[in-house]
């Protein structure tokens, strides 16, 4: 039954594409992939090893401007901007995460928040570099690679799509291997991880890395696609998007990212017209959430899809 | 042989010194008890020897190395397994899962394995996989490895806990009240299981409030009050010292 409804979903992506009525509503669908990648890397930390990581827009910023500063300033191609800009931020998420996972629970959320305010001030402030306030523009896009050319929005949009299977394909290779087991283990029950030999400092770190290169990939991704880079990208307000993406969605979940970040960012672009009771709206919509599905959408679909346990009554 | 030596151990919470210089040596392949009073600080003595808690003082030998200043993933991995007394177990996962965990120690395999597959997570997830049936067959949780360890009976979860901690092959086990929380059949049952578990060679150093378990169980017993080593012996050794029958029967 899973299987299918992702089958039917990966079926559903790839036509989609190709019969949405115009440019705009492609240039949303590719704007979702990018940030599905970014909220699977947000559940990687916070869903899969159990850590509210609130620096996670510094590392989708981090890898934005990688590839914009090193396209516009060096002349380097997107291609091998892109990997470079993954690579610092998993370096920049082993080197933050050996110092923030130092902390725990409240204490690292606080952490890593004031580690991604410092993050996006460094872009803002540092106008040698980054242009401040104006931002980089011009950034090209992908280049083709043999006989693909990734100047059109539709291929834009399917390469996008690549990425984001990749993510959820590494991810769930990860899950169901002993190294998701291993952060099952520190999410559930840090002491005891730690008594059966689990070390739980590197578990956490590893799982802060891969969650920073993701970031960085969609980050990287988005500052090419888009062509025009400004520090919002990395601001805290984007960090509660992504976390409202993967509460939606259901934590720690494989797929609940995906669907969240559908319905959350395709809602807030149709819902766009209504701008200013945007807020409203989420607002409410996530106490809602959180009061009757903690677990978000995909805990949900379990809980309808498991049989119910027989109630045995009392004689 | 002393499998485990602790000398002038001590835990310090600010004034209060939970453990005091304590000196125990336990014989590889026995099994020891704790016994003392609530608040005596045996649980203190084993989250020092576990290292969940660095010592304030003192050291511990475990088979000839000081292991004083490792962290609790090290010494585990040299072979010290413990149980928590308030059994802690990774609740949402299956039985089979929480075991797994415990053999992770035993094997290497990392991201890029479990990314492309290599033979080397194969061959490892088949060792993890045997061991594990191995362990939940042993504590007689043959039957229930795809049940969440939550939804399992008390008894259950004591003997999941117990296989978690001995599927990696520890050389030594520390059981923290394994006969909390549960009836005396089950105890019995416990108790059997904590005889086998010393006859595969591990050694095995228990807390435990239930006396006849205790008188049972061991051949040595040490005796914590306050902090301090007040007794140490026979179980009938024991059964006659005066301090022990002051610590437990009222003070003049």
């Amino acid at each position: 039954m899973a299987a299918l409804v992702k089958w039917v979903a990966l079926v559903v992506a790839v036509i989609l594409p190709l019969v949405l009525p115009n440019e705009y509503y492609l240039q949303i669908l590719t704007q979702a992939y990018v940030f599905a990648i970014s909220a699977c890397g947000l559940n990687v930390i916070l869903g899969l090893a159990g850590q509210l990581s609130l620096a996670h827009a510094g590392f989708f910023g981090i890898g934005a401007y990688a590839v914009a500063l090193l396209a516009t300033k060096a002349g380097v191609s997107f291609w091998l901007g892109l990997p470079a800009g993954v690579a610092l931020c998993a370096l920049s998420g082993y080197a933050v995460g050996s110092i923030c996972l130092r902390s725990k629970g409240h204490y690292f959320a606080i952490f890593t928040m004031a580690v991604g305010i410092i993050i996006h001030l460094v872009i803002q402030k540092w106008e040698s570099l980054t242009h401040g306030h104006i931002g980089v523009i011009g950034i090209p896009g992908p280049g083709p690679i043999g006989p693909i050319s990734f100047d059109s929005a539709i291929a834009r949009s399917y390469l996008a799509l690549f990425f984001l299977v990749a993510t959820v394909f590494a991810i769930t290779r990860l899950v169901r291997s002993p190294v998701g087991r291993t952060w099952m283990a520190v999410r559930e029950s840090e002491p005891l991880a730690a008594a059966v030999g689990v070390n739980v400092m590197a578990a956490k770190r590893l799982a802060f890395m891969i969650s920073a290169a993701l970031a960085g990939l969609a980050g990287g991704l988005f500052a090419g696609f888009i062509g025009f880079l400004g520090p919002e990208a990395a601001n805290v307000e984007t960090t509660f998007n992504t976390l409202l993406y993967v509460m939606v969605g259901g934590i720690g979940s494989l797929s609940g990212p995906v669907a969240g970040t559908f319905i959350v960012y395709g809602l807030s672009q149709v819902l766009a017209v209504l701008h200013e009771y945007q807020m409203v709206i989420f607002g409410l919509a996530l106490v809602l959430l959180i009061l009757f599905m903690p677990a978000g959408l995909a805990g949900a679909m379990r809980s309808l899809m498991r049989p119910r346990p027989a109630r045995v009554k009392p004689q | 042989m002393m499998l485990l030596e602790a000398q002038r151990l001590s835990k310090a919470f600010g004034g209060l010194r939970a453990v005091d210089e304590v000196d125990l040596a336990v014989a590889a392949g026995s099994i020891t008890g704790i016994i003392g009073p609530n608040g005596a600080g045996k649980t203190t003595f084993f989250n020092v020897i576990s290292r969940a808690l660095p010592a304030s003082g003192g050291r511990i030998v475990f088979d000839g190395r000081d292991v004083t200043t490792l962290e609790a993933h090290q010494v585990a991995r040299l072979g010290i397994a413990r149980t928590f007394q308030a059994t802690t177990l990774f609740g949402e996962a299956t039985a089979l899962d929480n075991v797994l965990v415990g053999y992770r120690q035993r094997t290497s395999a990392g991201v890029i394995d479990a990314l492309i597959r290599t033979r080397r997570l194969a061959r490892e997830e088949r060792d993890a996989h045997d061991a594990a049936h191995q362990a939940l067959d042993f504590v007689g949780l043959a039957g229930h490895a795809e049940r969440r360890a939550q939804d399992l009976t008390q008894e259950q979860q004591k003997r999941l806990a117990i296989a978690l901690a001995l599927v990696a092959k520890p050389r030594l086990l520390l059981l923290d009240e394994p006969s909390a929380g549960i009836n005396a059949e089950q105890t019995r049952g416990l108790i059997a299981l904590i005889e086998s578990i010393a006859a595969t060679g591990v050694t095995v150093l228990l807390i435990e409030h239930q006396m006849q378990v205790v008188m049972q169980l061991c051949r040595r017993i040490m005796v914590l009050d306050y902090g301090k080593k007040i007794a140490e012996g026979t179980p009938d050794e024991i059964r006659q010292d005066p301090a022990v029958l002051d610590a437990y029967l009222g003070r003049h």
